[in-house]
């Protein structure tokens, strides 16, 4: 690289730059400090969300009741699984990474094109995933109603399982009664051509009432969260006078705006904290296929060095390191 | 280009030929750790649930003792096992894939103790804000209704 690097003449000399007393290269250094400005951003988010659930301590929603869903396995109860495995596509695409970073320190082109080609595959098996549960995640499953306040009132019923009474959701769609209603979405093809409207939800407060009322098994639960660690069950009585009086909004799935899981709050953080990891690794990917095809071309070979490899490595392994902690605290805590 | 690698890994107790065996080496590890989290917060155990300590009563040493003990006064033992695993594994992670075993002590501290210091502070500013704000809407006396 020294064709590139302005040369004072002096740099045998202390005072001319000639000492480097942290032996690391330039480019690598300020690998390292990107590194430590880009960790401080992570963890202002995360510290944030940390704040938002210790404002909403006793009602945050329970990840291992959100993220219970795993790709093919329909209709099953699965916590984590799918995160985990999320987690170890990571992990092993980090591994990778830091074998291709090896095989430079060995100048050995073919085997670094492999391991930077399995590094790229891992974070698009990584990307993919995580669209796979932004996608479930805001089409959501058993639906809720919203009160006045913003609260989140959901559906179930105690079941029978090996002996023990527990709770179990179920969906709107499978109580609500519809009803004809004279409320039709507005479009720009039947009402005022220049305003729009967002698509209605899909049963008003008042069928759901009607569905409730007609099923002596279903109560509602809230989102506080009681001794034992779970959600408050409403009696009967109560579960109907709650939709009746507070019920204002039918929610499905989660947005900015409603979040069927609990507080909004949740789906904001996810969307974002989850989103901008993710647009990290999208990032990262773009940027190992950009070095993937250099190594290609031969062009480090003749740099005589593999110093780039590893510089796009820390950077990977950062991405890594950052979804070990987006794991923990919102997966796992 | 010397590079010369480190090759122990949990002070001295597991040593590696070379270099890929120890990355293997901390995959397997790194693998255990999250196989151990994953398990852990799918069964629950019963005795994790409740905090260890219950928190000092009285004065001044009592406030001191809560603060020195908080993690076990005030903290699930289950997260606080998960958020020690997690910071196992960040260390892995930095310290063999970042290779930052091998750099200069002097960098080393510059990244490390310069992160650490920070995130350590705005943690704790948010985290006592958030606690703060959660006094104020749910205390005896709150006089902000939200929840209706």
């Amino acid at each position: 690289m020294d064709s590139t690097v302005a040369n004072a003449g002096t740099e045998e000399k202390t005072w001319g730059g000639g000492n480097q007393p942290l032996k690391a290269s330039y480019g690598k250094m300020m690998m390292w400090f990107f590194i430590v400005s880009d960790a401080l951003t992570f963890s202002g988010f995360l510290a944030a969300y940390g704040f938002s659930r210790f404002k909403f301590i006793k009602e945050w929603p329970i990840a291992d009741e959100v993220f219970t869903h795993v790709p093919f396995l329909h209709g099953q109860e699965l916590p984590m699984i799918y995160v985990a495995f999320m987690t170890f596509i990571l992990i092993m695409s980090s591994v990778t990474m830091v074998l291709a970073v090896d095989a430079g320190h060995h100048m050995n082109k073919a085997k670094v094109t492999l391991y930077m080609f399995l590094t790229i595959i891992g974070g698009a098996i990584f990307v993919g995933s995580q669209a796979w549960e932004w996608a479930t995640f805001i089409q959501g499953d058993y639906g809720a109603v919203q009160t006045k306040g913003g609260n989140i009132l959901q559906f179930g019923e105690y079941v029978n399982v090996d002996g023990e009474e527990k709770f179990k959701r179920i969906s709107i769609d499978e109580f609500a009664v519809p009803i004809a209603d004279v409320r039709v979405e507005h479009e720009r093809k039947n009402g005022l051509w220049f305003r729009e409207e967002a698509s209605l939800p899909p049963y008003t407060v008042n069928e759901i009432y009607t569905g409730l009322a007609a099923n002596d098994n279903i109560l509602v639960r809230t989102q506080i969260i009681n001794e034992e660690g779970e959600k408050t069950v409403l009696s009967r009585e109560e579960s109907l006078r709650q939709i009746k009086d507070n019920g204002k909004l039918v929610v499905k799935g989660a947005n900015l705006h409603v979040n069927e899981y609990g507080t909004a709050l949740f789906a904001d953080f996810f969307f974002f904290i989850t989103g901008f990891h993710g647009f990290h690794v999208f990032s990262g990917v773009v940027i190992n296929i950009i070095i993937f095809f250099n190594v290609i071309l031969g062009t480090y070979e003749r740099r005589g060095s593999y110093e780039m490899v590893e510089k796009v490595g820390l950077y990977w392994h950062f991405v890594d390191l950052v979804w070990v902690f987006v794991f923990t605290f919102f997966y796992l805590v | 280009m010397a590079h010369e690698h480190k090759l122990e890994i949990f002070r001295g107790l597991w040593k590696f030929k070379s270099n890929t065996q120890k990355i293997w080496g901390v995959l397997a590890f790194l693998t255990l750790v999250t196989a151990v989290e994953v398990i852990l917060g799918i069964y629950k155990p019963e005795g994790l649930m409740e905090p260890w300590m219950t928190p000092f009563e009285g004065g001044f040493f009592a406030t001191l003792m809560n603060i020195i003990f908080s993690a076990f006064i005030y903290m699930k033992p289950l997260n606080l096992i998960f958020i020690i695993l997690t910071i196992v594994k960040a260390y892995y992670i930095t310290w063999d894939f970042m290779h930052m075993r091998d750099e200069t002590k002097a960098l080393r501290r510059m990244v490390v103790w310069t992160g650490v210091f920070l995130i350590c502070y705005l943690i704790f500013i948010l985290l006592q804000e958030g606690g703060y704000v959660f006094e104020v809407y749910n205390a005896e006396d709150a006089i902000i209704k939200r929840d209706f």
